[in-house]
């Protein structure tokens, strides 16, 4: 605050007297170089203008693709392969990394990353000439782009191996089942239920099984022989039990439209397209 | 009318010199787009702002809702996707705005690298800035696990076991983090508590230096 001979105070405060204080006046720019604008209102109000160009397009993001939202969290889902948001999958991939994993773990946690972020931090000093251009401190420019390329190679590796696909077999479609039928305490005893889930809606360890793309035969067989990573559940002799069964899991616990039949199978087959859709999108 | 309620103001406060300050500053012709339109590489650093705001704003309404309980936070995140009239629409902007606000503080970070604006004097600022990217990762991590979904939840496991294994003081930060041996109840107050008093007290703090330093050195000049 100004405080020079001559100056009047108002009352006891430091405000000074209003013929010395600033008068609220802009700048006169037309002195200044080139074609320099005033920030306020001139430039704020353009700012304005992009800024809600930018906010219509951000607010079509969020409502062409809402934000996921998985099962809850059950530390037991042994088989689940974490993920994190994709600006870490570089250093999650870091971590993949032989030479920086194992014993190596400190290497890729904190030596490597430490380096980098201590590099862009201290860059200033690190960088210490008065040239700005970038061909006139190639050191520089070369550190920052092997950087920046690293980080898109790990992060474009770390999503090209993951399973997208297992993650989002986890779906929020829930179905009640019947747990009258036979088949449900086949379901129940055979241990169909640990993998398949309460209400056959899948888990990490097994998937959904509504609108299967199998039919009755096709269950059967897989029930006695396993399929994948699924072990053979009943003995081929059992032949009530595995009819019973097949049947059951067919209809989808009896959730699926039309279960069994021509339409039924229609829809299976429905189903079994978008999957492979999905697939290969990704 | 307006001008009578500002002179009230004034005479009791002085508030001249600070309009003045905020208000009054040049936009030089090499930043504006207007005139060379690539200058927009300029915008980033702006539009890191507006986003930063954008988030604020949508995490105060999320948290008129939810619940940051193991019990109930997944069953909160839920009712306010598919229940509460625009929930679905400020959870997106909250989701998909921690992506575009790494993006654009990214953008801007290479912008003034590759423009060398770090140089003197502008070394304390560049500092500040890394320190706000920091920041900004870290509300990313934290907020991550808040919906307590699987995604969440074996993401912060992953992430904790990188914090563990940082020597010397590797078990006492990851017992900071979670709050104990487990992922579990501790572990989401905790994240909950981080993710919205301590990094955004730290974000606000730092970007007022960012911003008061920018006004006290100017934008650099023309290459």
């Amino acid at each position: 605050m100004k405080r020079g001979k001559g100056m009047k105070f108002v009352g006891d405060s430091r405000i000074p007297d209003r013929e010395h204080r600033m008068k609220n006046i802009p700048k006169d720019y037309s002195e200044y170089p080139g074609k320099t604008e005033a920030f306020f209102p001139n430039y704020l109000l353009k700012e304005w203008l992009v800024g809600a160009v930018f906010l219509i397009g951000f607010l079509c993001l969020t409502i062409a693709h809402p934000a996921p939202l998985e099962q809850e969290a059950d530390p037991n889902a042994t088989g689940y392969i974490p993920v994190p948001d994709w600006f870490f999958l570089f250093l999650y991939q870091l971590l993949k990394y032989e030479a920086a994993a194992g014993a190596f773990t400190v290497l890729g946690t904190v030596v490597i990353p430490g380096l980098a972020f201590g590099a862009l931090m201290l860059a200033p000093w690190l960088d210490k000439g008065p040239e700005r251009r970038l061909s006139k401190r190639p050191i520089a420019t070369g550190m920052m782009l092997l950087g920046f390329i690293s980080v898109a190679y790990l992060t474009w590796e770390a999503a090209d191996q993951h399973e997208w696909g297992g993650a989002a077999s986890i779906d929020d479609d829930v179905r009640e089942i019947d747990t009258t039928h036979p088949g449900y305490d086949i379901y129940v005893e055979e241990s169909c239920i640990a993998c398949h889930g309460d209400n056959m809606e899948g888990t990490a360890m097994g998937p959904d099984l509504y609108d299967l793309a199998y039919d009755e035969e096709g269950v059967a067989q897989i029930v006695v022989e396993g399929i994948g990573e699924m072990p053979a559940v009943i003995d081929a002799d059992q032949t009530e039990e595995i009819e019973t069964i097949s049947e059951y899991v067919v209809s989808g616990g009896g959730t699926n439209e039309g279960a069994g039949g021509a339409e039924g199978d229609e829809d299976a087959e429905d189903t079994d397209d978008d999957e492979e859709d999905e697939d290969a999108d990704e | 009318m307006l001008q009578r309620i500002y002179d009230w103001i004034d005479d009791r406060i002085d508030i001249t010199p600070i309009w003045r300050d905020i208000a009054d500053h040049e936009v030089p012709e090499h930043v504006n787009p207007g005139h060379h339109f690539s200058a927009f590489v300029y915008c980033f650093g702006g539009l890191t702002f507006f986003t930063v705001v954008i988030q604020i704003l949508s995490g105060m309404f999320l948290t008129m809702y939810y619940v940051p309980d193991i019990v109930n936070a997944h069953a909160s995140v839920e009712y306010l996707q598919s229940e509460v009239a625009f929930g679905m629409i400020v959870r997106g902007m909250h989701h998909w705005g921690a992506s575009v606000v790494i993006v654009m503080m990214f953008l801007h970070t290479l912008r003034v690298f590759f423009t060398g604006s770090y140089k003197k004097p502008r070394e304390i600022n560049w500092v500040v800035g890394v320190l706000i990217f920091f920041v900004i990762l870290g509300l990313g991590f934290t907020g991550y696990l808040l919906p307590w979904d699987m995604k969440a939840y074996f993401a912060t496991q992953v992430g904790l076991e990188i914090a563990i294994s940082v020597p010397v003081i590797g078990d006492l930060l990851g017992e900071l983090l979670a709050g104990g041996e487990i992922i579990g109840a501790q572990t989401l107050t905790r994240f909950f508590a981080i993710h919205v008093f301590f990094l955004p007290g730290a974000l606000l703090g730092l970007i007022a230096v960012h911003f008061i330093m920018i006004r006290r050195q100017g934008i650099s000049g023309p290459l």
